[in-house]
């Protein structure tokens, strides 16, 4: 679960990283308002959306009056802003962050992520930040100094002094690094982050470290013992249909094609979604129904699928263990009815109770095609599509 | 032998008076697996499935030679269940449980390091469909008719591909040995390289069957050792080519993060070690009984 820049300056700033004052809007005028409390002669003002590249996208502006804030907040209420990052719907900005502008002598870069090979938090640091850490990565991969902390230790202040070091930092800002790294450290393991990047950690002419950008993200399986985070959970992030999903126990990621999927596992679900793109297909989503599904959930199912308004041709693909192929049947059957089905509709089930799934879905009268195997099935929803069939 | 599962390994389940604990439990003791009682704290003394039930692990283990646990406990004990077994000295642990945070995976992999490597007990999953030989017994939540007894391993992260996979081997008159689905987690408890020394290790293992996906540098991993240390074929599929990145594809290790973890640089890792890969999903089977073939006429 991601959180908003704003959100995670605070949440930072409590565990003693240095940032940056600002305040929060709502409103144009609450940004000019936000301004002029924060005194000073420059602001810079930021779109706040979970997503990177807001720069680029012209969601961030440096502002030189308090009526320049309240005059490019205005542009931002109620835009969806379209980054490099988002879909081509972008995300709608309904809150603004407003904060004293830094000066900046140089940007650093800092992560901290779960590395999956050593099981541990890995710190991820460049002494070249300000760009996203893909291009880092990419351009100047010999700047990226990396970090494996042992969480029976904990970060150990020698282990944070020699990363600051090896960043070319000096005198005061050492320890400075020290207490910002130890302070990341500390809020990723006691909130159960899955990542903390600061981006840029900038380095001011007076010489003192800076948060000027921070992100934070969280592991949801964690989310029932940090009740404080899970309040920072903000849907107008979301796409509906991923979120809504999300409620009734479905796991759907849209995407870009037109053959909807409904599916039981994740492993399942990615390989029928390949293989409809080797059939010659697009698939419109991915969604894993999950196990022990009822008619009802099935029905849900089709219902999400169907609120994406590409989808020309659906595909059920059940292998069942734990669930029953004559209650996915059931449900198809159902959903047919209910949701008054005009687009083709390919079922294949496998697994658990086949032949009565399979006796229920002939059965029915309603023009469902059945395919026995997983190359089958996709081949014939391919072939189904009303449009572009050439 | 198989590997992990025969049908004289001792089985207790933790959380086998829950219902899908106990749902599960009757089917496997109906299918023939050997298991000996369950443990839920709390319920120490009463009985379920006609096995009895105990407080804690420890005292199954003293009370019934108890080798092996399958783990159906909430989110939030489970990984508390997994070292209770680890401590009580249980040699396998199968842990089905999806949605454990992350850390507390952690924390059971460092505690896991505490054993000396003769008493250090495998975790298989969490987040997984369970581990089966089939003919033998089988711990989890797989429909043990489609499996066929035979000499080809498996080990996948997905439970319904794993069952995909075995399908298409049946019905091309192919059987397995034994199958593991090691989970869809980022933090596992056995990785793809571990599954695989088991299954070099196994005399009535010819070959191994692997599926991946995309996430993580685990496939890489293991195309690395099977290239070195590795007699036996190894084919392979990796799901997710159509994945966009950055987004999660419902495991929680489902996602391209980094280089090397998107399906197509995987199975170009794959390739350059020698192993075949399956061209689509479709024809997993297909790709197995062809390096069979190849193989027996060589």
């Amino acid at each position: 679960m991601d959180i908003h820049e704003y959100q995670a300056k605070e949440i930072l700033a409590r565990f003693g990283v240095p940032v940056p004052r600002g305040g929060l809007a709502y409103s144009p005028e609450q940004a000019g308002y936000r301004a002029r409390e924060l005194g000073g002669k420059a602001w810079v003002v930021k779109a706040q959306i979970h997503s990177g590249g807001r720069g680029a996208a012209g969601g961030v502006k440096l502002c030189k009056t308090p009526e320049e804030v309240q005059a490019f907040a205005s542009t931002l209420f109620g835009k969806q802003l379209v980054t490099k990052q988002t879909d081509a719907n972008g995300k709608g900005v309904y809150r603004v962050w407003v904060e004293g502008a830094s000066d900046i002598a140089q940007e650093l870069y800092l992560g901290f992520v779960l590395d999956r090979k050593s099981e541990r938090i890995m710190i991820v640091a460049s002494a070249h930040g300000g760009m996203e850490i893909e291009d880092l990565a990419d351009k100047d991969p010999q700047s990226l100094r990396r970090m494996i902390v042992d969480p029976a230790a904990g970060l150990s202040e020698f282990q944070a002094r020699e990363l600051a070091f090896q960043l070319g930092l000096r005198g005061g800002q050492v320890a400075q690094m020290v207490t910002t790294l130890r302070a990341c450290y500390r809020a990723y393991r006691d909130l159960d982050a899955v990542m903390v990047e600061i981006n840029p950690l900038v380095v001011t002419h007076s010489g003192d470290l800076v948060a000027l950008d921070a992100k934070m993200s969280f592991d949801t399986n964690a989310l029932f013992r940090q009740p404080q985070i899970a309040e920072l959970r903000d849907r107008s992030q979301e796409d509906p249909r991923e979120s809504t999903a999300g409620d009734h126990g479905l796991s759907y990621v849209g995407l870009e094609g037109d053959i909807g999927c409904i599916i039981n596992g994740a492993g399942l679900a990615m390989a029928t979604m390949d293989m409809i793109k080797l059939a010659g297909g697009e698939p419109a989503n991915f969604l894993d129904i999950g196990g022990g599904a009822s008619p009802e959930r099935v029905v849900r199912a089709f219902r999400t699928v169907l609120a994406d308004g590409n989808v020309s041709v659906i595909l059920v693909n059940i292998f069942a263990g734990i669930n029953r192929c004559d209650w996915v049947a059931q449900g198809v059957v159902q959903a047919y009815k209910e949701v008054g089905l005009t687009i083709p509709v390919v079922v294949r089930l496998a697994g658990t109770n086949v032949e009565e799934g399979k006796a229920i879905i002939d059965g029915s009268g309603l023009p469902l095609i059945s395919a026995d195997s997983l190359a089958e099935a996709a081949a014939a929803a391919v072939a189904a599509r009303p449009r572009k069939a050439a | 032998m198989a590997i992990l599962i025969t049908e004289n390994t001792r089985v207790i389940v933790q959380g086998m008076s829950g219902r899908i604990g106990s749902f599960h439990a009757a089917d496997m003791i109906k299918h023939g697996t050997n298991v000996v009682g369950g443990v839920t704290p709390g319920k120490g003394g009463e009985s379920i499935l006609d096995r009895p039930l105990f407080n804690t692990v420890r005292e199954a283990v003293e009370q019934l030679g108890a080798e092996a646990s399958l783990i159906f406990v909430p989110p939030p004990f489970a990984a508390d269940a997994i070292m209770e077994a680890a401590d009580a000295g249980i040699r396998t642990a199968v842990c089905v449980t999806d949605g454990i945070p992350s850390q507390d995976m952690m924390r059971v992999k460092r505690f896991l390091r505490r054993y000396p490597a003769e008493r250090k007990m495998r975790v298989i999953g969490p987040n997984c469909a369970g581990i089966i030989s089939p003919g033998k017994g089988f711990m989890g939540i797989m429909p043990p008719h489609i499996y066929m007894p035979g000499r080809i391993g498996i080990v996948g992260r997905s439970g319904t591909l794993g069952y995909e996979a075995a399908a298409q081997l049946k019905a091309l008159g192919i059987g397995v040995s034994t199958s593991v689905g090691i989970g869809g987690d980022p933090i596992n408890g056995s990785s793809f390289r571990d599954i695989l020394e088991l299954f070099e290790a196994d005399p009535e293992t010819d070959a191994v069957m692997m599926i991946g996906e995309i996430g993580g540098p685990q496939e890489a991993e293991a195309a690395a050792y099977a290239r070195d240390h590795m007699k036996k074929p190894v084919v392979a599929y990796i799901a997710g080519l159509t994945a966009p990145k950055g987004r999660k594809m419902g495991h929680a290790g489902a996602i391209v993060s980094a280089f090397g973890e998107s399906a197509q640089e995987k199975v170009d890792i794959l390739t350059a070690a020698g192993i075949t890969v399956a061209p689509n999903p479709s024809s997993m089977g297909e790709t197995m009984a062809m390096v069979l073939a190849a193989r027996k006429a060589a």
